[in-house]
Parts: C-alpha cells; sequence; structure tokens
C-alpha cells in the first residue's frame, strides 16, 4: 500500500493524522456547511451580519415552509423528477440494447457506430443548440417535458452505449453461443441473459445519470420556459432573483435542489464509484 | 426454418441499434451538420422556411464566410471569450495535483475512512447552481468570507467576481471544488490498483516518499491520468453553467468564454447564424482533443488484442 499505512507509525503521528483529517474535511465542507447553517437562521439573524456563528433563533421550519409556500419551488422540484426517472429508464433501456448489439454481433457498421458514440460525449453543447431547439420546436415538444426527456435520453445514450458495450464484451462469448445453439432468439439472449449480468454496470450508470440529468441547467434553459416544466436547477436561479437578500430562504432553496443526488450518493456509493471510475483501473 | 429464424443474426443488430441509433442521428448527428449550415447564413431565429414572392427564403439568407471574417477580424469580444476558455484549459488542471494529494492522503485505513472519503466526495453530486451561489457568496465584497480572511491578514476587500481581471479566476476556483472532487474519485480507485509487489521491491530497492511516488506509484495511475486530464478539459471547454450563474459573463463581457458568447449572441441578440459560427470554431477546439482520445484509445485496443 501507498503511502506506508498509518498504523506502522507512532501513536503521536496517528493521533495528528486523524485531526489533519478531521480539519481537513472541515475545511473542505466549509462552504455546504455554511449553506446548510444559513438556511435555518432568521433574516434578522442575517441582518445582524451574523453569517458564520450558530444561528441565534433556529427557523428551520419557518424558511423551509416559506419557499414551498407559493408552489413554484414545489413545481421546479416535481418537474425536475418528472424529467428525471423517465430519462434514466429510457437510456439505459437504448444503451443496453445497442451496448449488446455492438458486442456480441458482428456487422460492418460496428466500429464506426461505437466511434460515433464515443465521439458524441466531446461534443460542445453549443453546437446542437440552434438546431435541438428548433427540432423541438418543430415537432411540438419545445417546453414540454418530452422534448428534455427526448433530448436527454438521445444525448445520454451515447455515453452509457459507450459504457456497456465495454462491459458486455467483458462477458464470456460463449455465454451466447450455447444460448443461440439450444435456440435462444436474440431477443431472449438480451433479456434473460445479458440484461441480469449487467445488473452492476446498470445500477452504476443509474445513480450517475441520475445525478448528471438532475443536475442539468442549459438544456432546461434551452428548451423550456416559464414555470410549467423548468427544473429545479433553472428554478432555484430565478428564485435568487426574487428572494434577493434573503439568503437564508436562498440556502433553503439550494439544499432541497441539492437533496436528491446527495441522498441517492450515499445510498448507492459503491455503484456511483463504480460507474465514474470505470476504466480508471485496467485502462 | 422460417424467414425470421434464417434471418435473425442479420436483423437483429439492426433491430437492437435502430433506436438508439435513431435518437443520437436525429438530435446530435444532424444538429452538427445543422448548426455548421446556419453559420454561413445570416438568420435572427424567427421563421427559417419563410419566402418571399420569389420563391427565395425571406429570413435564412447566405452570407457565405462572412459570420466566420466578422468573428476573426472584428470582435473583440470574440479573442477575449478565446482567451478565457484557455486559462479554463490550463488552470482546471490545477485539480490534478490536488486530487492526487487528496486521494494520497486518504489511502489509509483506519476506522470510519469510507464515510470521511464520501464526505470529501460530496461536492461532486452537486449542481453548478448551488456550487455558484455559495462562491458568489464568498467572493462577496461586503460580508463573503474571502473579505473576512483578507482582512486578517489586514488586506483590503477584494470584489473579485466585479473585477475584469480576476472574476475569471474566481469562477475558475469555484469549477475545481466539484472538480478536485472528480480527480480525487478517480485516483483513490486508481491506488486501490497498484501492484503491492512493486511497492516492495521499491521499498528494498531504498526508494521511499517521492522518489517511490514519482518512479513507481504515479506511472502505474497512468489510465487514471488520462480519464482525469480528458473529462476536466472537456469539462473546462463546455464551462457555462457556473459562468451564467455568477456573472452573466460580465463584467463587461471579462468571463465570457465561447460557450456562453454563443449563447447569448443567438438567444438575446438574435444573430443565430454568428452564434453557430462561434459554436462551430468550439466544436473544432472540441475535435482536435476527441482525434487526439480516440487515437489513443484505439492504439491501446490494438496493442492488447
Amino acid at each position: 500500500m501507498f503511502p506506508t499505512p498509518i498504523q506502522k507509525y507512532s501513536i503521536p503521528v496517528n493521533i495528528l493524522y486523524r485531526v489533519a483529517l478531521i480539519v481537513t474535511l472541515f475545511i473542505w465542507l466549509m462552504p455546504l456547511i455554511a449553506v446548510m447553517l444559513t438556511s435555518i437562521r432568521t433574516y434578522e439573524d442575517i441582518l445582524a451580519g451574523n453569517y458564520w456563528g450558530w444561528p441565534k433563533d433556529i427557523a428551520a421550519i419557518e424558511n423551509y415552509s416559506a419557499i414551498f409556500e407559493d408552489g413554484r419551488m414545489a413545481r421546479y422540484f416535481l418537474n425536475s423528477v418528472i424529467i428525471t426517472l423517465p430519462t434514466v429508464f429510457g437510456t439505459l433501456l437504448l444503451s443496453s440494447m445497442a451496448g449488446f448489439s455492438l458486442a456480441m454481433h458482428k456487422f460492418k457498421l460496428n466500429i464506426l457506430l461505437f466511434c460515433m458514440f464515443i465521439a458524441g460525449n466531446f461534443v460542445p453543447f453549443q453546437i446542437l443548440m440552434i438546431p435541438v431547439r428548433g427540432l423541438t420546436v418543430d415537432l411540438g415538444i419545445y417546453n414540454t417535458y418530452y422534448g428534455l426527456i427526448i433530448f436527454h435520453i438521445a444525448f445520454q445514450t451515447g455515453f452509457c452505449t459507450f459504457f456497456l458495450r465495454n462491459f458486455i464484451k467483458e462477458l464470456p462469448f460463449e455465454l451466447i453461443e450455447a444460448a443461440r445453439a439450444d435456440g435462444a432468439t436474440e431477443w431472449m439472449i438480451y433479456r434473460k441473459i445479458i440484461l441480469p449480468l449487467i445488473v452492476p454496470a446498470l445500477a452504476a450508470l443509474g445513480v450517475l445519470e441520475f445525478t448528471f440529468i438532475w443536475n442539468d441547467y442549459f438544456w432546461a434553459l434551452i428548451l423550456s420556459q416559464g414555470d410549467g416544466v423548468k427544473p429545479v436547477t433553472v428554478g432555484l436561479d430565478n428564485m435568487r432573483g426574487q428572494w434577493v437578500a434573503n439568503y437564508n430562504l436562498i440556502s433553503a432553496g439550494s439544499v432541497i435542489a441539492a437533496l436528491p443526488p446527495v441522498i441517492m450518493f450515499f445510498l448507492m456509493q459503491r455503484h456511483f464509484i463504480n460507474g465514474l471510475t470505470f476504466g480508471a483501473v485496467k485502462g | 426454418m422460417t424467414f425470421w429464424e434464417r434471418n435473425q443474426l442479420k436483423l437483429a443488430p439492426f433491430l437492437f441499434l435502430a433506436p438508439a441509433v435513431g435518437l443520437f442521428l436525429i438530435f446530435v448527428i444532424y444538429p452538427i451538420a445543422d448548426s455548421i449550415w446556419v453559420s454561413f447564413h445570416e438568420w435572427s431565429g424567427v421563421n427559417r422556411y419563410a419566402v418571399d414572392e420569389d420563391g427565395n427564403l425571406k429570413n435564412f439568407k447566405w452570407v457565405g464566410l462572412d459570420n466566420y471574417i466578422y468573428l476573426f477580424t472584428n470582435d473583440d469580444e470574440f479573442y477575449v471569450a478565446v482567451f478565457n476558455n484557455i486559462k479554463w484549459f490550463f488552470f482546471s488542471l490545477i485539480a490534478i495535483p490536488f486530487g492526487i494529494l487528496l486521494a494520497l492522503f486518504l489511502n489509509q485505513q483506519i476506522l470510519g475512512i469510507r464515510w470521511v472519503k464520501s464526505f470529501f466526495y460530496f461536492p461532486f453530486v452537486i449542481n453548478a447552481v448551488v456550487i455558484g451561489i455559495v462562491f458568489t457568496w464568498f467572493y462577496n465584497p461586503k460580508y463573503g468570507s474571502l473579505t473576512y480572511l483578507l482582512g486578517f491578514f489586514g488586506m483590503e476587500p477584494l470584489p473579485i467576481l466585479s473585477d475584469e481581471n480576476y472574476a475569471t479566476y474566481g469562477i475558475i476556483v469555484a469549477s475545481l471544488f466539484p472538480g478536485i472532487a472528480y480527480t480525487m474519485i478517480i485516483y483513490i480507485t486508481g491506488l486501490t490498483a497498484v501492484s503491492k509487489d512493486m511497492i516492495e521491491a521499491g521499498r528494498i530497492d531504498g526508494a521511499s516518499g517521492f522518489t517511490m511516488f514519482w518512479n513507481i506509484i504515479l506511472p502505474q495511475l497512468r489510465p487514471a491520468t488520462l480519464i482525469a486530464v480528458v473529462v476536466t478539459i472537456v469539462g473546462a471547454l463546455r464551462s457555462f453553467d457556473l459562468i451564467a450563474v455568477m456573472t452573466g459573463g460580465g463584467p463587461w463581457g471579462s468571463t465570457n468564454v465561447l460557450a456562453y458568447k454563443m449563447y447569448e449572441d443567438s438567444l438575446f441578440n438574435f444573430r443565430m447564424g454568428y452564434g453557430a459560427s462561434t459554436a462551430v470554431v468550439l466544436f473544432i477546439l472540441m475535435d482536435i482533443y476527441i482525434a487526439w482520445f480516440l487515437y489513443r484509445l484505439f492504439k491501446r485496443e490494438s496493442t492488447e488484442k
């Protein structure tokens, strides 16, 4: 192991290491701790200049209910859920099918299509912006959930297909051959053999995609207007203008907007890290 | 044998790939081509296909290379944006040494380290709007904590985000918060795969500390470094969210990057063709990068097999 395990050092060094760890962690998370503390302050506390001390009165319930009062924040939050969940499901479905085919079928365009999916990951959003906006208007899905969901699925499928193709490629090909010899159709192979084997990869991609889509800001800005379908990222940015100096409310809104990916991350941490570091080890 | 049974293996790839490839062609590949086409036109964004009495397009006028010529010869903001993109490119790479340092710092096996690590990962899952809001407060010259910090050292408040010279650096620092969290995750995983035998062999040869790290550990972290560099740089060239939230390109366009300038030109100044030409320039810059990455990837695959 590198660096040398701390257990091989003296006790003072061990204590020092643990203290350093906690201090570093505290400094690292300072910005987020500040937001959480501010979200439970009263407005008077902020006016009095108490930004860093412990809140004089805890106004957690007041602040958090205040941001939901006029219903807009709740709307944004719900919009995010309505956009994110179908996107994750659709992306995993399409990319697992495509990944299966690219990994297990031999045909002429295979490598070309694979390259297309990889290259798509590096495209700057701005070169898609004008035509995608035009397309959604022409198809009548501009400023609807469908517009955002369909576009996200299309774009995210690139990354997920790349990921799943490589994952499926590692599975033993004999398995497929045996199933084919037994007369299984390709669809049955996909459903009964491939899907159960790639559950860990799907879980990893699922949490990763959930975070990406939930945190999307640019496409929400481009493909929606008004409050109807706007997700919580853009919504929070708008509310910031309305709440002006009510830092306690902006903070409470920030906590709400950040919470779902954070919860997801803690629940599925292992999968999350697996997805993120795919390729970082074996290369 | 039915037709399906005989031809299944030939038809299956087509059917399995059709939805994914179809959507990808419509929403990713076609738009790239269309953006390039739009960049040779003058268009305000309304009614693209409207025609006049002679049947010519009324609102969508061919101007050849005019947009590009104007961009390169007449638009000072373009150079400001390109220069800022270069700043983003280089300074966002700071996330890599910091990520390695933190990963080394955390790579111990003590009680509760798993929790400590996950708290360090935290900023990576937080969206850019929240990060942007927090750092805007941090830089606030009146009551931001940076002002307190500077005051502690007897320095005057520094209005980072409203100062043309510092604003871009201020935003890049904000981007490093999730950026370092990401590179750290990559390196912590990378470190678990470092060969124990080689470390032992190194120790026997008397290597330790920095020599050990530089000669034995770092070379084995190459796959992690490749990914960290690629993702960091693509992220830097794509930077948009934090700029939109923190400065909106200001003060006086000094924090503009190509991605943000294009958005503003197209949707606020109604110059779609001009915006598209900016996007094409960004696309070409990124392309050079994609080509390099694919080249590396396939060179590796072909040496493996």
